[in-house]
């Protein structure tokens, strides 16, 4: 295949007809760099690895990029290693938002993984929306890992979401400090079916004063899927304010299991936790069925509002 | 057959936990009729709402339901929602993520966007402020419970039954609701309003009183409301507390 099909191959698994025109962009696939377009102030510098790419992003001082930059990360072959390093910096009073789509539509062992070094300086924003999308084999080994700073007067959003295709197996491990009067949130949306196995661990310190957090995880498994969520919250400044929630829906021999852990360091801090895992909610259920819906139409409408 | 919407409860009986909740009650509820269901908290009013759309836990029971004839019995929720009846919570439920439009046009019989915009304006909400809004906490309870209104309207349905319509309604909301039931009578559906305030009742064409599980008056609505005032109110006896076990008697 061509360098122009193969990226218009891994557009099409997205939904994407083209790379957006205008739009700042880095297409990867496998371990090669087939595309980048910048924008002032957006600066990316990347380096072919033997199985991925190695990847520093700057987004300079004060510049505030208005249209998300583009990230696609993919590989088309049934089978391979694909291994991304990033290191972002997010300079002072930046700010953008970066939408990153990892395809592998037709993976049948295929390993992804991902470790991110991110730096939100003061006063800067930054948000990573990660959207995959995946095989129906659901043949792929995920390991997205990111330690974060946030420094002050910041905000740091990420959203993990399985859009398409079985998940294989996920094991997020996000780590974050987070500093004064700054905000952080992180978003897992994830669905999983057949032996699909999930594992997600994210952490946040709330070591500045008036820093505030959210760790929130919605996940639905059937089939025999496995799912584990660790979501940690330290507070351990005065006026720290966090919250973790965790919702997931377990269909037929799926399971299902979530640890918050909420440590509270500080007597001016504080954290609040919140879990809800078992079958659809029947109120919910016989509500959506009081106005004709099937359960199982039901049961798809829920799941889709929690995922998406 | 014909699909009036003339729905009967024919001596009815349901226990849940042990406890006797409805005795042998018998009710007609006319097709293209506004119905008030009132008593006291613990009648057993939300119980017989739940036994006619069929929720479960509250399918086991003695006696009969019919709809236009034909024993409910057998069906299902959403078999009876497809027959055309539907239920307002009263407390409506929440649903993490889901938009609006996407829980209005769940059972819409038109699914376009103009029906949303429709049936949200015709509860009083603005459909500029609630198209992007999901059904979740961040609703408070009145928004929820028109949204709730909503989608029924968009249901088109022949039956509404409708538990508590006041419950966490201010007052202005309260008359988009009472003109939204004006609209399902003139649509022809029938309606059942179940609550304990004189104010629903008012808005009501015909009423059934239930005490303890049993229909104690049935007639117009200022008989009903006499007998709901004169009696039921200033009664000192806490019908969740006093409901006799399966086999006793009346009260």
């Amino acid at each position: 295949m061509t360098d122009q099909s193969i990226v218009r191959t891994l557009y099409e698994s997205i939904g994407m007809g083209d790379a957006p025109p205008q739009a700042a962009r880095v297409i990867v696939h496998h371990n090669r760099v087939l595309g980048t377009q910048l924008v002032p102030g957006f600066e990316v510098q990347v380096e072919e690895k033997p199985d991925g790419i190695s990847a520093v992003v700057t987004v300079k001082e004060g510049v505030r990029i208005a249209q998300p930059v583009h990230m696609c990360f993919g590989m088309l072959p049934e089978k391979g290693l694909q291994r991304i390093e990033l290191r972002i910096r997010m300079e002072q009073r930046s700010a953008a938002t970066l939408l990153a789509h990892c395809t592998f539509p037709n993976a049948v062992d295929v390993t992804h993984a991902m470790d991110a070094e991110i730096v939100v300086e003061d006063g800067a924003e930054y948000s990573y929306l990660e959207r995959h999308v995946h095989g129906p084999a659901g043949g792929v080994l995920v390991l997205p890992k990111a330690r974060i700073r946030v420094g002050d007067d910041a905000r740091f959003k990420t959203e993990f979401q399985l859009v398409q295709g079985r998940v294989g197996t996920i094991e997020v491990d996000y780590e974050a400090a987070v500093g004064q009067r700054s905000v952080l949130e992180m978003v897992a949306r994830i669905s999983g079916r057949g032996t699909d196995q999930i594992k997600i661990s994210e952490a946040a310190h709330l070591c500045g004063e008036h820093a505030r957090g959210v760790l929130t995880s919605y996940i639905a498994v059937r089939d025999e899927a496995r799912c584990e969520v660790r979501n940690t919250l330290v507070a351990c400044a005065p006026y720290a304010r966090g919250h973790v929630d965790c919702k997931e829906i377990v269909q037929d021999n799926a399971s299902a299991k979530a640890v918050p852990v909420v440590d509270v360091q500080h007597s001016k801090a504080h954290v609040t936790h919140e879990a809800a895992i078992g079958s659809v909610d029947t109120k919910q259920l016989e509500t959506l069925m009081s106005r004709g819906l099937t359960e199982e139409e039901a049961v798809e409408l829920i799941i889709q509002g929690l995922l998406t | 057959m014909s699909e009036n919407g003339h729905l009967e409860i024919r001596n009815l009986s349901l226990c849940l936990d042990g406890r006797k909740i409805l005795r042998d009650v018998s009710i007609d509820f006319w097709a293209g009729r506004v119905h008030a269901l009132i008593g006291p908290n613990g009648a057993g009013k939300s119980t017989l709402a739940s036994a006619i759309m069929g929720l479960a836990g509250y399918r086991d029971f003695e006696g009969d339901i019919l709809l236009d004839g034909q024993s409910l019995k057998s069906q299902s929720v959403d078999e009876r929602a497809r027959r055309g009846m539907t239920l307002g919570w009263q407390e409506p439920a929440r649903y993490e993520g889901l938009t609006v439009p996407a829980f209005v046009l769940a059972g819409a019989a038109d699914k376009s966007p103009e029906t949303v915009a429709r049936v949200l304006h015709e509860v009083g909400l603005d459909p500029d402020r609630y198209l992007t809004r999901k059904v979740d906490k961040t609703l408070s309870g009145g928004e929820r419970k028109r949204i709730e209104l909503a989608a029924i309207l968009a249901m088109e349905p022949r039956i509404v039954l409708m538990d508590e319509p006041d419950s966490g309604i201010d007052v202005e909301a309260l008359e988009r609701i009472f003109d939204a039931v004006k609209g399902l009578k003139q649509r022809g559906a029938t309606v059942i309003l179940i609550t304990h305030s004189l104010t629903v009742l008012r808005h009501a064409e015909h009423a059934f009183l239930l005490c303890c599980g049993s229909l104690v008056d049935k007639g117009s609505i200022d008989r009903v409301a006499g007998y709901f005032e004169n009696k039921c109110i200033p009664c000192d006896h806490h019908n969740a507390r006093e409901v006799a076990p399966a086999g006793a008697g009346r009260p």
